[in-house]
């Protein structure tokens, strides 16, 4: 099992929510963050001038999918959220040990 | 004698200008960080309690009490000691002395709130609330007399100021520059810390609640009903949006046309109309109103090149603007807008514009002075600031115990 954790565009979640869907991936958790890559900040109007953000808002999604699965995902991802322009963000895959489904105590690939 | 139609507008003034202090509070508010959002409106709502108290006990007496000598009101009316429901001998002669009274109340607790812009987020509660007593008593109530007084030596001089240009703005602009030296920057603010606005949809319900409750400051210092208060109205109207125009304007050349910009502009031109209100022809709204945004919006940007955390630009926009209004009277003034007014520079007469520019350098060094020694008093003995923790966790926490925005859980 293996976590992607994929750092987007905002405007882009649905787009990929429906994309992951489309390949059977339904579950999935989102935060809104923000943070900085190559895209930098941004400069907004204060009275007179303006003052640096140096933090942009982004989307992170989480999901948790079998190791076969994991190239067709990405794949689905980065076709989705791609502008391709600075900003577009980064996807980290992590190993995951074990998953448990809350509601009935089920483990590993079963519970996913 | 009482007129009716009088005194219901003065009341409904009253009622106006009272609703620019919660107005100014929301726009104070919007603009600091969210730590400090509660700190910097429960500044204004204080002084709608302490100041509330402070002018029926003796403010009023101070203010516009019989005169001695020019330069303040005897105790007579202390306790509002014969002030009731027959109108004055010397102010507002057809309303109930009890409705200018109040209608004066509002502009002493607007004039207190203003300068807070300029020491929020860090000022200490308890210090802020000993300051304001003492600033109300040693600077309102004598400058109120000066310039509103029946015998004030500024009303003598024939300084005009139709609802507080002096008074009320450049009082206050010059004494939050003063305050805002003593109690030093923000921590951060020097190393360019961003300090981004909580909320500016809240900024521009308080510049509308600003911008609708003034229509009882200026209109309503008509004191009277009639084309008088109409033409204040309207004047007041077309500053304000001149100004708001102006500075939207002006940001665009720049970079944006932004919201803080044209809230900003409103208020500057709502600033400078305000002591020529009731003495100039309502269209001379349009040259006052553009330039009070070109003279606030550099005088802005000078503030802000000297690394001078005057927070929220009181000394910019109140005091810069107010100056500005005090001089555009001298300049646009009419006797056949007001007969109780003068003819300004247009009209050929230079005397009236250099009684005004006594009127600014007598109530701006005096403010900025009083404000300064006052400040030293109280540093000395309360201590103004909070401490560094304090500040870093944020005065609606530290100072209050509270935080506006509730937390994630349900």
């Amino acid at each position: 099992m293996k976590k992607i954790e994929a750092i987007i565009r905002p405007e882009k979640l649905e787009p990929v929510r429906a994309a992951l869907a489309e390949i059977g991936i339904l579950g999935m958790t989102v935060t809104e963050v923000s943070g900085r890559g190559r895209q930098k900040g941004i400069a907004l109007q204060w009275r007179v001038g303006e003052y640096r953000v140096e933090f942009l808002p982004k989307v992170r999604i989480e999901i948790v999918v079998l190791d076969e699965d994991v190239s067709q995902a990405l794949n689905v991802i980065v076709r989705r959220a791609r502008t391709g322009e600075r900003g577009d963000g980064k996807i980290f895959v992590v190993p995951v040990d074990n998953a448990v489904r809350v509601r009935t105590g089920e483990e590993g690939e079963r519970a996913i | 004698m009482v007129d009716a139609g009088d005194t219901a507008w003065i009341l409904m003034s009253a009622a106006l200008v009272m609703l620019m202090i919660p107005g100014l509070a929301l726009f104070y508010g919007g603009m600091v960080r969210r730590k400090n959002v509660l700190s910097t409106i429960m500044m204004s709502f204080a002084l709608l309690g302490l100041v509330g108290i402070l002018w029926v006990l003796y403010g009023y007496s101070l203010g516009f009490g019989p005169d001695i000598d020019g330069i303040i009101g005897k105790l007579d009316w202390i306790g509002l000691r014969g002030v009731g429901q027959e109108p004055s001998d010397s102010y507002a002669t057809t309303v109930p002395h009890l409705a200018f009274m109040i209608f004066q109340a509002m502009f002493a607790i607007i004039t207190v709130a203003l300068w807070t812009g300029g020491v929020v987020e860090r000022m200490k509660f308890g210090a802020f609330l000993v300051f304001s007593i003492l600033w109300f008593t040693v600077v309102y109530c004598p400058v109120a007399h000066w310039v509103w007084g029946n015998g004030g030596w500024l009303a003598k001089l024939g300084a005009l100021d139709f609802a507080g240009g002096t008074v009320v703005h450049i009082n206050a602009g010059m004494s939050a520059l003063a305050l805002a030296l003593l109690v030093g920057p923000r921590k951060g603010f020097r190393e360019a810390e961003p300090m981004e606005p909580s909320s500016i949809p809240m900024v521009m319900l308080g510049a509308g609640l600003l911008w609708f409750g003034w229509f009882g400051f200026n209109a309503g210092s008509a004191l009277t009903s009639g084309g008088l208060a109409s033409s204040a109205f309207v004047a007041t109207n077309t500053s304000a949006a001149a100004a708001a125009l102006t500075w939207m304007i002006l940001g665009w050349i720049h970079r944006r046309p932004s919201s803080l910009g044209i809230a900003t502009g409103a208020v500057a031109g709502l600033v400078a109309i305000t002591p020529a209100a009731g003495f100039v022809h309502p269209l001379a709204g349009i040259p006052i109103g553009i330039l009070a945004s070109l003279i606030c919006y550099h005088c802005m940007l000078f503030r802000a090149k000297q690394g001078i955390d005057e927070s929220l630009d009181v000394w910019a926009v109140h005091g810069m603007g107010g100056i500005w209004g005090a001089l555009a009277t001298g300049i646009f003034a009419s006797v056949a807008v007001n007969s109780a007014g003068a003819d300004g520079l247009l009209l050929g007469n230079a005397v009236q514009f250099a009684k005004q520019v006594a009127g600014v350098a007598a109530v701006g060094s005096f403010a900025f002075a009083a404000t300064w020694i006052l400040g030293k008093i109280v540093d000395a003995t309360v201590g103004l600031r909070v401490k560094e923790d304090e500040e870093v966790v944020g005065l609606d926490i530290s100072q209050h115990g509270e935080r506006a925005y509730g937390g994630t859980l349900p």
